[in-house]
């Protein structure tokens, strides 16, 4: 289980001047799914293109299935299934085409075959002749997931695979990254959803560029040094903004009829919620702080040189 | 580098040919530029034009010059407007109202009575020759008829009656029409060719399916090339509907061998096409290589000798036309089709249309993109 699918140290990118990704490390064992997280305009997109070869890094060497990112990128698109954030298969072409082609492309002997068991598969057997283009948004995504696991690559790279698909789906989805995990498919997956970050075994969180923690998602948060308390009850409409005043409180987040509240000083927040409690009344106990949590925690308390 | 594969190639094909029929526009284009164009100017070929504005400078007015502005008329090809003096007959034709000034000089008819052939001076607005070139043929045998009955006898033929002088002002070298159609086969092709591909490769890369594409092991030689080959089919489409309308429509000639031609015309596409595909992997989107191809257009336009006379054209002018694939087409085509030509007097403007289609495709294969940096 030890071997390395993804094995990169200080991978650097640049446009013009703005620096986009810093000295990314990321180390994926093989079989694991392995999620990318990070607030908009990150570089995690910037940072799966380098891993592919879509990109070249300014710096930085490493290996991607055991061949060097910066030498083989020939090589290692063979073995990749690359689902890019925004659809890009051919709106012209219907679905049956577009799979055609990409079975083409990667020189696969038994095309036909593979070509109608993911169209079986995707259950789309009566829209074969339907053009790609038209259509929905979670149909593309869906497509387009078939299409990158066609040629039975070694490491998947989904960028955002699930955004704009629906419940269900989401959870077919998930299900089938699970089975392919489990068939020793290597995944690397960037989203936005913490109920899916939840579902990977490891994670990285990236923002502006930097590699700001990484494990498992226990681990993640754990490494927040987080204390996070819950604060619920009838009184909580409008506590919000007094809290965010006062000393210790980092994090202040509202779930429903609850208030989460954290801070990384131990002392200074319970000081802070015994003045609340004393005043309001209400019921503030403490709770395990959650995966989301520790992302606004991290994503607040780096500053932002990009200027987003 | 991964070796070329003729499956993956195939299957880059396949997929152009497909989306090539989906494209309406695109296919309208490709059997409406070459008919449209072919309609736009074969009527200037057809047409013959007749009843020309004149305008006459009369300095002797006598039985003679009345007679000749009369058969004048009768011919058909003039529309005499009315008879001015020099002055404003230079307006006239300054300002394109007129399209001759034929000016009578003091003595004519007495000059014609004794036997000496007086000068008459005709002026033509040449900017478009082709419009007046049947009226001037016409002028050349004027004479004889005019004077004919009236001076039985008095002169032989051998000597002309009238010291007849033509000024083709604006354009000294006249372009003859059939030059038009080798021409237009040549314009069209370059246009449809360097435009489309252009825009195949700068298409992908603005929808997003560029991303797709490179994340596939195809290599840039299969994508180029795979692309090009629909457009080659295309273009010898164009070209056979535009022989069949020149040889049915407007009876151009064609003394030369069909095969040899199209055996050149392959090259000339080629040619095209792979400047087209160079110049979208240059442009970084569609309106970018739109604007490339234009910038290619023009001089092909006016400096290949499609417009104007290669000779008549400045050094320099020749030293860019001669590297124009179109400049040497243009006399290739002529060759073939009005001179008929044969294979061994080709050579001289074949090898630098292979030229200039190395050096591209040099480029081309340098500058095409394999990531998105
Ligand atoms: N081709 C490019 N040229 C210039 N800047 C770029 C290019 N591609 C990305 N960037 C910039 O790089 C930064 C990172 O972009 P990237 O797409 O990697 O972010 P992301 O983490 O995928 O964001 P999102 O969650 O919105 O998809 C952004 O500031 C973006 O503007
Ligand atoms: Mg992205």
């Amino acid at each position: 289980m030890d071997e390395l699918v993804i094995d990169v140290a200080g991978l650097n990118k640049h446009f013009g001047d703005k620096h986009v990704v810093r000295d990314l490390a990321l180390q994926v064992r093989k079989g694991e799914i392995y999620g990318f997280l990070g607030p908009n305009g990150s570089g995690k997109t910037t940072s799966i293109r380098m891993l592919c070869g879509l990109l070249t890094p300014d710096s930085g060497s490493g290996t991607c299935l055991g061949l060097d990112v910066l030498k083989d990128s020939a090589a290692i698109k063979r073995q990749v299934g690359y689902m890019t954030q925004k659809f890009s298969l051919w709106d012209d072409l219907s679905i049956v085409e577009n799979l055609d082609f990409v079975a083409r492309m990667f020189g696969m002997a038994d095309r036909r075959e593979a070509v109608d068991r993911a169209i079986d598969e995707l259950g789309l057997g009566g829209r074969r002749k339907q053009l790609a283009g038209t259509l929905s948004g979670g149909w593309k995504q869906r497509l387009a997931l078939a299409s990158c696991l066609l040629h039975r690559p070694r490491l998947l790279l989904l960028d955002e695979p699930t955004a704009g698909v629906d419940p269900k789906a989401r959870r077919d989805f998930w299900e089938e990254i699970h089975r392919l995990s489990a068939a020793g498919i290597t995944i690397l997956v960037s989203t936005h959803y913490m109920d899916e970050a939840e579902r990977c075994h490891r994670l990285a969180y990236i923002a502006y560029g930097n590699l700001l923690a990484s494990g498992t998602a226990d681990e993640v948060v754990a490494n927040c040094r987080l204390n996070t308390w819950e604060i619920a009850g009838d009184g909580i409409h409008g506590l919000a903004e007094r809290l965010r005043q006062l000393p210790g409180i980092d994090l202040v987040a509202s779930f429903g009829t609850a208030l989460h509240v954290s801070g990384t000083d131990a002392a200074q927040l319970a000081a802070s919620l015994q003045t609340i409690q004393a005043e309001t009344g209400l019921s503030i106990a403490p709770v395990a702080p959650s995966l989301e949590d520790a992302f606004i925690h991290l994503m607040q308390h780096t500053a932002d040189p990009l200027g987003h | 580098m991964t070796r070329f594969s003729f499956a993956r190639w195939l299957g880059i094909l396949i997929k152009e040919f497909i989306q090539l029929r989906r494209d309406r526009l695109t296919f309208g284009m490709i059997v409406g530029i070459p008919i449209i164009q072919l309609m736009l100017f074969g009527f200037a070929i057809n047409s013959d034009p007749k009843h020309l504005p004149t305008a006459v400078v009369m300095a002797d007015p006598g039985p003679f010059s009345r007679a000749w502005v009369a058969a004048m008329r009768n011919s058909d090809y003039f529309t005499i407007v009315g008879s001015v003096d020099e002055r404003q007959a230079t307006a006239l034709l300054e300002r394109s109202e007129v399209q001759f000034v034929v000016t009578f000089p003091p003595g004519f008819n007495r000059d014609l009575m004794r036997g000496k052939p007086p000068t008459l001076l005709v002026e033509a607005d040449a900017t478009d020759p082709m419009a007046t070139g049947g009226a001037i043929s016409v002028l050349n045998k004027l004479g004889a008829e005019v004077f004919a009955p009236d001076l039985p006898g008095l002169r032989p033929p051998a000597q002309p009656l009238v010291d007849l002088r033509i000024h083709r002002r604006y354009n000294p070298e006249g372009v003859t029409a059939y030059n038009i159609v080798p021409g237009l086969m040549g314009v069209i092709l370059t246009m449809t060719m360097v435009l489309m591909t252009g825009l195949a490769m700068t298409r992908e890369r603005e929808r997003g399916t560029f991303e797709n594409l490179l994340a596939t092991p195809a290599t840039p030689l299969e994508v180029m090339t795979g692309k090009i080959v629909p457009y080659i089919l295309i273009g010898l489409i164009q070209v056979t509907l535009i022989l069949l309308a020149a040889r049915w429509i407007f009876d151009v000639p064609m003394h030369g061998n069909l095969l040899l031609l199209y055996a050149v015309v392959l090259i000339f596409i080629c040619a095209n096409l792979t400047l087209g595909i160079t110049f979208s992997s240059i442009a970084r989107n569609q309106l970018q290589a739109m604007q490339m191809t234009f910038f290619f257009f023009l001089p092909s336009m006016l400096l290949s000798g499609f417009m104007f006379p290669f000779r008549g054209m400045p050094e320099w002018a020749q030293a860019v036309g001669n590297v124009l694939p179109l400049t040497h087409f243009l006399v290739l085509v002529r060759g073939i089709l009005l001179k008929g030509n044969g294979i061994d007097m080709l050579w001289a403007q074949i090898w630098p249309i292979l030229a200039f289609m190395a050096g591209v495709l040099t480029i081309g294969l340098k500058t095409f993109r394999k990531t998105l940096d």
